[in-house]
């Protein structure tokens, strides 16, 4: 069940998870930090109001499960993992380094609470039809959350997964795309289009759920109406701008991945804290 | 049709006759034993035998319809919740069309998914190129966390499966079509993950094969004792972890390894033994049999094992020319243990 957190509490949370973005980026050198400050609302809502899991007892079973599709922006996961106290804060500053646990991408085996290691694209809701299935079998209510980006609905192996997903009628799946429009080499409607998201989803029989995903109160509303589904597997398609939060970054295909000097660094920040 | 000839039978009626029924049978009773087993296949229940446990445990067999990559990716998730997934589907498949998938997925996170791969090297034979898995070793035993056995028949299979229990982390086999014929008789012996079996002792030579080149190896080195040529024949069922303790006396004590193979030459069984070999720094005559780097061609399986001889005869013929070859003689190799 999902927490009493106020959309005002939750909205925080967020702001507080972009400031740590941008400085594990620092840390780091450089970053995911587009795509990671485009889910920044997402993650926190997820983590903050509605999983079911301890950061004391992070491999409970019956805990819900988490899987980053997406990925690269162990950038936004990781520090979420710290805010939410599954690792410690400091240990954000050994980001991208020598042996870190934490890189670009992030590894289940080292990283506290991480359900599963991701960053080749399009193997997130595999996985999470595996734990579905696993889950079912063995009598555990708990939900499979799958967050995505859009290009990576390029990749064929998410339709084998979401086919699967709905023949296994697995209402307990929750996949996430975050709509940010760019991939790496520009917008995905020029590289590769992906539109009508919602009626390819919709034709693989998930309830498909469209919400503002830099808005926290739709965020909430959407991920509402997802936790109660008995039926189908749920799509969201969050509409997000990628950089969201930081002006500079907002909408610009080039900060996918980039460094900040430390001018940039204070202007990004100076541009969250007044969001 | 000018005659009425041959048999009837179907796919269906094949898989009565073959190892592969014995993996599915073998399955289906440790699944009795064990509630954590599960088992996923790719449209492939029948062809490869894990339907045998789906029939005795429908809720436990997840079949995912054509979809590699996704069979498993779901293998992965299923283990992420505390179960022990056997995955099936033709070699082939499992090593290239998913591969990327056990790669990242399975091995990496160091999952104990069992991957059950069927129709292996040339079994498939008339199926064609496409069908044919010559690569798959090669590309398993370089994913760090894996072990890798090739038995040599149904029984080994059987054995094999049951030893996969007490394996922690993830679990590559390949089996034939199943039209093999058995190596051993029945299944009173001794079979270890990563101990090879000696087959018949030998000192002029030791083949070391695995899967179903091992059985005509042991038929070639009964057909060279009538001419007095000792051939030792070594099962090397698991590749890796490979035996380096079996290879290394097998170099001391005859000088002339020949490995075969249902598998490209590179990569797979005799680079593996090779590597063993080059880096204990004994120098001895060595000679690989395999698929010589060439998509095999259509045909029946016997009919393919002759051409890259991988029967009994050929390998016998490989033998003899390798007693031919020169090697330097080493004096300090009498004070080996």
């Amino acid at each position: 069940m999902p927490k009493n957190v106020s959309v005002e509490e939750l909205k925080a949370k967020a702001k507080e998870l972009r400031l740590k973005i941008i400085e594990t980026a620092k840390y780091a050198g450089s970053g995911h930090v587009g795509g990671s400050l485009s889910c920044a609302d997402i993650l926190a809502a997820l983590y903050f109001k509605y999983l079911n899991v301890d950061p004391e007892n992070p491999d409970m079973p019956e805990r819900d499960k988490f899987i980053l599709s997406k990925g690269h922006v162990a950038l936004a996961y990781v520090p979420c993992l710290a805010l939410r106290g599954f690792v410690p804060m400091k240990s954000l500053e050994t980001f991208n380094y020598y042996e870190s646990a934490y890189g670009m991408h992030p590894d289940s085996n080292k990283i506290r609470g991480c359900d599963a290691s991701t960053g080749s694209l399009g193997h997130g809701l595999s996985m999470g039809v595996g734990m579905a299935l696993g889950h079912r079998y063995q009598n555990i209510d708990a939900k499979v959350v799958v967050l995505m980006g859009d290009g990576e609905q390029n990749e064929g192996s998410i339709w084998e997964a979401a086919m699967a997903s709905s023949h296994f009628k697995l209402h307990n799946v929750i996949a996430i795309v975050d709509r940010n429009k760019f991939c790496i080499d520009g917008c995905t409607e020029d590289i590769m289009a992906i539109e009508p998201l919602d009626k390819k989803y919709e034709a693989f029989g998930f309830k498909v759920i469209k919400c503002n995903g830099n808005d926290m109160a739709e965020v909430v509303k959407a991920l509402d109406e997802a936790w109660v589904e008995k039926e189908k597997p749920v799509c969201i398609i969050a509409e997000t701008e990628k950089g969201f939060g930081v002006k500079k970054f907002q909408g610009d295909v080039k900060w996918h991945y980039g460094a900040m000097d430390m001018d940039l660094f204070l202007e990004a920040k100076a541009d969250i804290e007044a969001m | 049709m000018a005659d009425n000839i041959g048999t009837t039978w179907t796919t269906y009626d094949a898989n009565k006759m073959t190892s592969r029924e014995i993996y599915g049978r073998v399955l289906a009773e440790l699944g009795e034993k064990n509630d954590k087993i599960v088992g996923v296949t790719a449209d492939l229940a029948n062809s490869t035998n894990i339907g045998l446990f789906g029939d005795k445990f429908p809720e436990r067999l997840f079949n995912v319809g054509i979809a590699e990559q996704n069979l498993f990716g779901v293998a992965a998730g299923l283990a992420k919740t505390g179960l022990i997934p056997f995955a099936s589907t033709f070699a082939i498949f499992a090593a290239l069309r998913g591969g990327e998938f056990v790669r990242t997925d399975i091995t990496y996170q160091n999952l104990p998914v069992r991957i059950i791969a069927t129709h292996s090297g040339l079994s498939f034979g008339t199926a064609g190129t496409t069908h044919h898995a010559t690569e798959d070793i090669a590309v398993m035993r370089s994913m760090a966390n894996m072990t890798v056995v090739v038995p040599a028949d149904g029984w080994e299979t059987g054995k094999a499966v049951r030893a996969t229990i007490d394996i922690p982390g993830p679990f590559y086999m390949r089996v034939g079509r199943g039209f093999e014929p058995p190596l051993h008789e029945n299944d009173d012996f001794e079979f270890e993950i990563g101990k090879a079996m000696t087959v018949k002792d030998g000192s002029d030579l030791t083949i070391i094969a695995c899967g179903t080149p091992v059985l005509q190896a042991r038929e070639a080195a009964r057909e060279l004792e009538y001419d007095g040529i000792s051939v030792r024949v070594i099962n090397m069922h698991t590749i890796k972890p490979i035996d380096k303790e079996a290879i290394m006396k097998a170099v001391v004590e005859t000088r002339r390894i020949l490995t075969v193979e249902e598998h490209n030459i590179y990569g797979g069984l005799g680079e593996a033994v090779g590597a063993v070999i080059a880096e204990s720094g004994k120098g001895c005559a060595f000679t690989r049999l395999g698929i010589p780097d060439e998509y095999s061609v259509i045909g029946y399986p016997e009919d393919l094992y002759a051409r890259y001889k991988l029967d009994a005869t050929g390998i016998a013929e490989t033998v003899r020319e390798l007693l031919g070859k020169e090697i330097e003689a080493d004096e300090d190799w009498s004070d080996e243990d």
